[in-house]
């Protein structure tokens, strides 16, 4: 089954096609990046407006990429949410009236499974179930994930994602939006042991995680310091949230028993964070998978995959054009 | 020669289908998101006109101004059709609609149509009607504060839509009778978005699905950092 992926969330279009015999055959993506930067932040009114400029030059790019038309999908996956109701709606309205048109099914898909099942887009995939990290600028969640819409939560942020808090710290530091990569780059020439940040509920039996107050100690050190010293700033503040994201990591693992962990959103592609998580699995015999850099951050192919994984299964959905921008991920259910 | 026409810039959702000249039209109720009813709402139209989809020869749509995020379904809705039965697109000003059904309910050329802005402002076109009954622009689409609209020329022009509704007591003292105006509610609706678009593909006017666009009129939409930093 060949399905259309499109993901219109926030400030990136994407579309992909995932074929369930051959696995992804192509995927594009347009980041509005540039068009918010003025702004220090994503304008959903523009966001939307920029999504209906990409969406079907993007769908045309990937079709030649396959060497397929339209004619050969069967079936559409889009984002239904969480994001902007916006560009959802944006993304989903083209969705079902061009599976309408093609007389196909079109399912909407939660953004979080997507990037809970990036990982199965990479050779080797790993297998059910496993444990999931979530971590974006929206999201940091620990889930278990025992199959297609299983899952339990097992941790979440109490306040700020660790991606928000990479991003408010690079604007604190002065890298501009969204700063979180650039932040990362800085740490690289900075030395870690300089500035000791605390590490949130991590001496507490809660997988959930705390990111606020790191960005006040942060804000304070700046106060206190030279621009010299902002490497060193940079980099106690990622080894502080690499520390608290990997200790949780291992904790649940501990407690769970399984032995797969998998991690997907836009902090996922760290590679700090890669590398550690990386030492602390093979240390207890467990593995973990990450999805290239590319589908850690929003991207059509992981809704084409979570879409064609529920389509091919028999899951339908009725003919309204919704949006679902606020939806828990734990409250999926199984196609 | 099937068009489908689609219309949601306001709270009122309709489509249309337009067969060799016959037209068929599904009007929602107000008070239902659009999103819900679109689709079945089309395959009922479809139904009513006995067209089958792939029959369709092209897909018009109120390409705007009016609200956003129905302005946007309904380019996306025609972007998806267009792209997926592989037929032309046809933009229609959503001001345009109002114009001919403010025509159809008794407004004399050339017609002034309003569409409610929000933010203390409204959408404004002028329209003429040509010999097929059919209304065509006659000054550029406009975003303006009711106390700066102009009435071009020295001639009376007859307002219609929720922009003059919303703001007539304004309206009528400032112009007397040089306007006079349809009282009753009107909407732009599918029907003459089909009508319109009938025109515009005999005229060569379709487009292919990627460029169906919105126009907005708006676009000023939020403030940058540099600019709320010289507001403070």
């Amino acid at each position: 089954m060949r399905v259309l992926g499109i993901e219109t969330s926030c400030d990136e279009t994407g579309v992909a096609v995932y074929d369930t015999e051959l696995g992804l055959r192509a995927h594009a993506l347009h980041t509005q990046a540039a068009l918010h930067q003025d702004y220090g932040g994503v304008v959903p009114e523009l966001a939307s407006r920029d999504h209906i400029l990409r969406l079907l030059p993007l769908v045309d790019e990937v079709l030649a990429q396959a060497r397929l038309t339209r004619r050969d999908l069967d079936g559409v996956a889009y984002t239904e949410g969480p994001g902007l109701i916006g560009a959802l709606l944006t993304g989903a309205t083209l969705a079902k009236t061009l599976a309408w048109a093609l007389a196909i099914p079109a399912l909407g898909v939660h953004h979080l499974e997507g990037h809970l099942l990036a990982p199965l887009l990479e050779e080797p995939a790993p297998a059910f179930p496993f444990l999931a990290l979530i971590v974006s600028g929206g999201h940091s969640l620990l889930m278990d994930v025992a199959g297609v819409g299983r899952y339990a939560l097992l941790g979440d942020t109490l306040d700020d994602a660790a991606g928000e808090a990479f991003d408010k710290t690079a604007k604190l530091l002065g890298l501009g939006y969204p700063g979180g990569p650039a932040l990362a780059r800085l740490a690289e020439s900075g030395d870690s042991a300089s500035f000791r940040f605390a590490r949130p509920l991590t001496d507490r039996p809660t997988l959930d995680f705390s990111f606020s107050g790191l960005k006040t100690q942060v804000l304070l050190a700046v106060q206190r310091n030279g621009p010299e010293r902002h490497a060193d700033i940079a980099a106690g503040f990622q080894a502080a949230v690499v520390d608290t994201l990997v200790w949780k990591c291992l904790r649940a693992l501990d407690e769970s028993g399984r032995e797969r962990l998998v991690v997907a959103g836009g902090v996922g592609a760290n590679l700090q964070l890669r590398e550690r998580l990386r030492e602390g699995t093979a240390r207890r015999g467990a593995s973990v998978h990450f999805p290239r850099p590319a589908f850690c951050t929003d991207n059509g192919a992981m809704i084409a995959l979570a879409g064609a994984l529920r389509l091919a299964a028999g899951e339908r959905e009725d003919a309204s054009i919704h949006a679902a921008p606020r939806r828990e991920l734990a409250s999926l259910t199984p196609p | 020669m099937n068009l489908l026409a689609i219309e949601c810039s306001t709270e009122v959702l309709s489509v249309a289908v337009w067969a060799s000249g016959e037209l068929c039209e599904r009007v929602q109720d107000v008070g239902v998101r659009h999103g819900d009813r679109l689709l079945p709402l089309i395959d009922a139209v479809l139904a009513d006109a006995r067209v089958d989809k792939l029959e369709l020869s092209a897909v018009a749509f109120g390409c705007g101004p009016g609200a956003f995020t129905g302005v946007r379904m309904a380019v996306a809705a025609a972007q998806g059709i267009a792209y997926g039965l592989d037929i032309p697109a046809l933009p229609v000003s959503s001001l345009a609609a109002l114009a001919q059904e403010g025509y159809a309910r008794g407004a004399v050329a050339p017609i002034l149509a309003l569409a409610d802005a929000r933010m203390g402002e409204v959408y404004a076109g002028g329209f003429e009607v040509d010999a097929e009954g059919l209304v065509y622009a006659v000054a550029d689409e406009q975003l303006v504060a009711p106390a700066e609209l102009a009435l071009p020329g020295d001639n009376i022009w007859c307002a219609v839509g929720p922009g003059f509704r919303a703001y007539a007591p304004l309206l009528r003292e400032r112009f007397g009778y040089r306007l006079d105006a349809i009282e009753r509610s009107v909407f732009p609706q599918a029907a003459a978005v089909a009508r319109l678009g009938a025109r515009a593909l005999r005229a060569g006017l379709g487009v292919p699905a990627r460029q169906a666009l919105p126009v907005y009129l708006r676009d000023k939409v939020a403030l940058t950092e540099a600019e709320r930093r010289v507001k403070q």
